[in-house]
């Protein structure tokens, strides 16, 4: 390894964040994308920070995060660029002189962005699974050689710094393994509770350790009840947690329902968030009760 | 390098290819792991690969980063590891739980001779009273090493402090987790937490996501909004501009007849099952639920607490419905040849015609019948009554495994 390309990698180091708490895997896994300039493919739990993590290492690596929010219509083509044929069909019927123009008809997306940025950024790839299911593949070559041809106008776009690239996918399709061969793969884990105390340290400061404790103990019960549609996750514990800061009534609650004096946990609606599992709490509840 | 590392994993069904080989050795020369270790050198001196990582356990999360692409995999890759490190087969804990539950009541059946046991054997059973309480606490920590995946002194095999190790030679093989290991750390691969992931096993709760999905799929076809050229055409001629019309997606949904076999050991599964079919409901044109039990015969019904007042003769529901309808038999396919091959098999009543008849005649009406089949396809082959099913099924019988369904809703979506 050469002098310089080891400082490179200090400078790009990934470690966390204040307010985002990495585990050595997780950090791992964005340095060696960073590092070998390879798109980072993210899976997880709903709510367990995927799409945060692009945000947070845009802002720990001072670099401008560009997102691109993949929607089922959502087309390969669109994060490339769009050439508007049909306006440029009704200008041509109404005279404007725009239309000698091809480039006033195409509209750069989110890669040409990323690709043409001043300075390296971050592309976050949104919930990549909610597309096409041809859509990976349609990417492949752009993703790899970081650069891509227009077509309309004959030019070639490439990255000069390759921008770090973070996909998140929700497991909702199968990626095809031609895309995923050239990524780098990490699936977040569930945070195990010594994480998850360390994630609600960041979040709330000046939290007392007995709200926390509590907190925690009724929140992995609820996660270990068997049958839940959507156990809650990460995310839902934070606001959870803020709801509980803010009202004094429920954390006596809270304790209530630790002594077992109150069935159903204090604003329960912020961890469940539907019909069927809060039924089943209360279910459960009842049952506990007899 | 690392080419001995690469074999073991795909032996181990991992899929790699030598694009991920050279990516991780890409990862290691542009030196993103830390520097050498001295105890790492001192364990593989003439594998120097080895000595750049600041642990085993940085060693495998990159291994793990660059190697496996899907969480499925993360298990198979795991043992891989665990074999590739420790070069032993890891034992399948699944499959000793499911011993354990099997063959307790034999053990405990068989007349124990004091005289049959070791000196070794012997001072166990004492220690523990009787042999009966022994495999209570072998069963409460294998619970405990599930649940909370702690090694430690108190795993399994771990030779030395716990009885079991020692134990480990008795002839029914209860015998845990290799050999003793004198390192206290619990290796991270030894965890195996991802082992409900793996899609060949049978459905779980997350699997039971995975597999609703797939069924969403399988139910709706077709793709979003499209541009209708013919009205396009059509009214830009009218008008004399451009004028784009778009029609809505078309959808294609899919009618299904499900058959539950009921009232047998199988009943958890299958009512997992329904649970998975009834959340998918709505995604289904029509979804209709029937029973029977054990073999299909001249009438299924729709309350099981009702099932002999309210029935329904099978000859109706292939009159009822049409040959579109997609049909899914679930059950174990387990029972005696009579109860498939004679009048008068069944257990219950006095069929006049055998099961396969009725079977065939189901097969022969409708385009496209499968069968789920929970129990575990490795021991398909030892049930005769299984593969004869299957044949009737022109062989689409398929596990209740997340890949079982998948590959199920393939063959019925085309």
């Amino acid at each position: 390894m050469t002098q310089s390309n080891l400082d490179q990698t200090k400078n790009t180091q990934f470690t966390g964040t204040q307010s985002y708490i990495a585990t050595d895997d997780l950090q791992l896994a964005v340095n060696a994308a960073i590092t070998l300039q390879k798109p980072l493919l993210i899976k997880g739990e709903p709510g367990t920070g995927k799409t945060l993590l692009a945000e947070e290492v845009a802002a720990s690596l001072g670099m401008p995060l560009i997102t691109w929010h993949i929607k089922s219509t959502t087309k390969a083509e669109q994060g490339l660029y769009e050439y508007d044929a049909v306006s440029r069909l009704r200008d041509s019927q109404l005279g404007d002189d725009r239309v000698y123009d091809i480039n006033n008809y195409i509209k750069p997306g989110k890669l040409w962005e990323a690709f043409t940025s001043d300075e390296r950024s971050v592309l976050l790839i949104d919930e990549i699974d909610k597309a096409d299911i041809e859509f990976p593949n349609d990417l492949l070559h752009e993703l790899d050689k970081m650069s891509f041809y227009v077509y309309e106008t004959g030019e070639t776009i490439t990255a000069d710094k390759r921008p770090v690239v973070i996909i998140t996918s929700n497991n909702e399709k199968e990626l095809p393994d031609a895309f995923l061969r050239r990524c780098f793969f990490h699936y977040i884990d569930f945070p195990e509770e010594q994480t998850m105390r360390q994630i609600i340290d960041v979040h709330f400061p000046n939290i007392q350790e007995k709200l926390v404790n509590d907190a925690l103990d009724i929140f992995y019960k609820l996660r270990n009840l068997q049958g839940l549609k959507k156990p809650p996750s990460t995310s839902e514990l934070v606001d959870w947690l803020t709801l509980l800061l803010a009202d004094d009534m429920a954390q006596e609650e809270l304790e209530e329902n630790l002594r077992g004096e109150k069935s159903i946990p204090p604003l329960y609606g912020a961890l469940l968030k539907n019909e069927a599992d809060i039924t089943l709490l209360q279910r459960f509840a009842n049952m506990m009760r007899r | 390098m690392f080419v001995k590392l690469f074999y073991t994993l795909r032996t181990y069904g991992v899929p790699v290819s030598t694009r991920e080989l050279l990516d991780l050795n890409a990862a290691l020369d542009k030196g993103l792991m830390r520097q050498p270790h001295p105890e790492l050198s001192k364990q593989f001196p003439e594998d120097k690969d080895l000595w750049y990582f600041a642990s085993r356990e940085d060693m495998y999360r990159l291994i793990k980063l660059c190697m496996v692409k899907d969480e499925r995999h993360f298990d198979k890759f795991d043992r891989a590891m665990a074999d590739y490190f420790e070069g032993v087969d890891s034992l399948d804990i699944d499959e000793l739980m499911a011993k354990l539950t099997d063959i307790p009541q034999e053990w405990l059946d068989l007349k124990l001779d004091p005289k049959n046991l070791t000196e070794e054997q012997r001072r166990l059973l004492k220690k523990y009273g009787s042999l009966e309480e022994l495999m209570k606490a072998l069963e409460e920590r294998l619970k405990e090493q599930k649940e909370r995946h702690q090694g430690g002194s108190k795993w399994v095999g771990t030779g030395g402090s716990s009885p079991f190790g020692a134990y480990g030679d008795h002839p029914e093989g209860v015998r845990v987790g290799g050999e003793s290991r004198k390192r206290s750390a619990v290796k991270v691969w030894e965890q195996r937490k991802y082992r409900d992931l793996d899609d060949d096993k049978l459905l779980g709760t997350r699997q039971l996501q995975m597999a609703l999905r797939n069924l969403r799929q399988f139910a709706r076809t077709g793709s979003a909004d499209e541009l209708d050229i013919k009205e396009t055409i059509k009214r830009t001629a009218k008008k004399g501009v451009l004028d784009i019309h778009m029609q809505p997606e078309r959808r294609n949904r899919v009618k299904v007849l499900m058959l539950f076999d009921v009232g047998g050991s199988m009943d958890i599964h299958i009512e997992a099952l329904e649970r998975l079919f009834s959340a998918a409901k709505n995604e289904f044109k029509t979804l209709e639920f029937f029973y029977f039990h054990n073999c299909l015969y001249d009438y299924v019904w729709k309350n099981n607490q009702r099932r002999h007042a309210e029935r329904t003769p099978t000859m109706e529901l292939l009159q009822k419905y049409g040959r579109e309808y997609r049909v899914i038999f679930v059950g174990d396919a387990s029972m005696s040849p009579y109860e498939l091959f004679s009048v008068g098999g069944s257990v219950e009543y006095m069929n006049a015609e055998p099961g396969a008849v009725w079977l065939k005649r189901v097969t022969d009406h409708f385009d496209k019948v499968a069968w789920l089949n929970p129990e575990d396809a490795a021991y398909w082959d030892y049930t005769h009554t299984i593969g004869e099913i299957k044949k009737l099924m022109q062989g689409h019988m398929y596990p209740m495994s997340l890949h079982g369904v998948e590959e199920m809703t393939e063959y019925l979506a085309r």
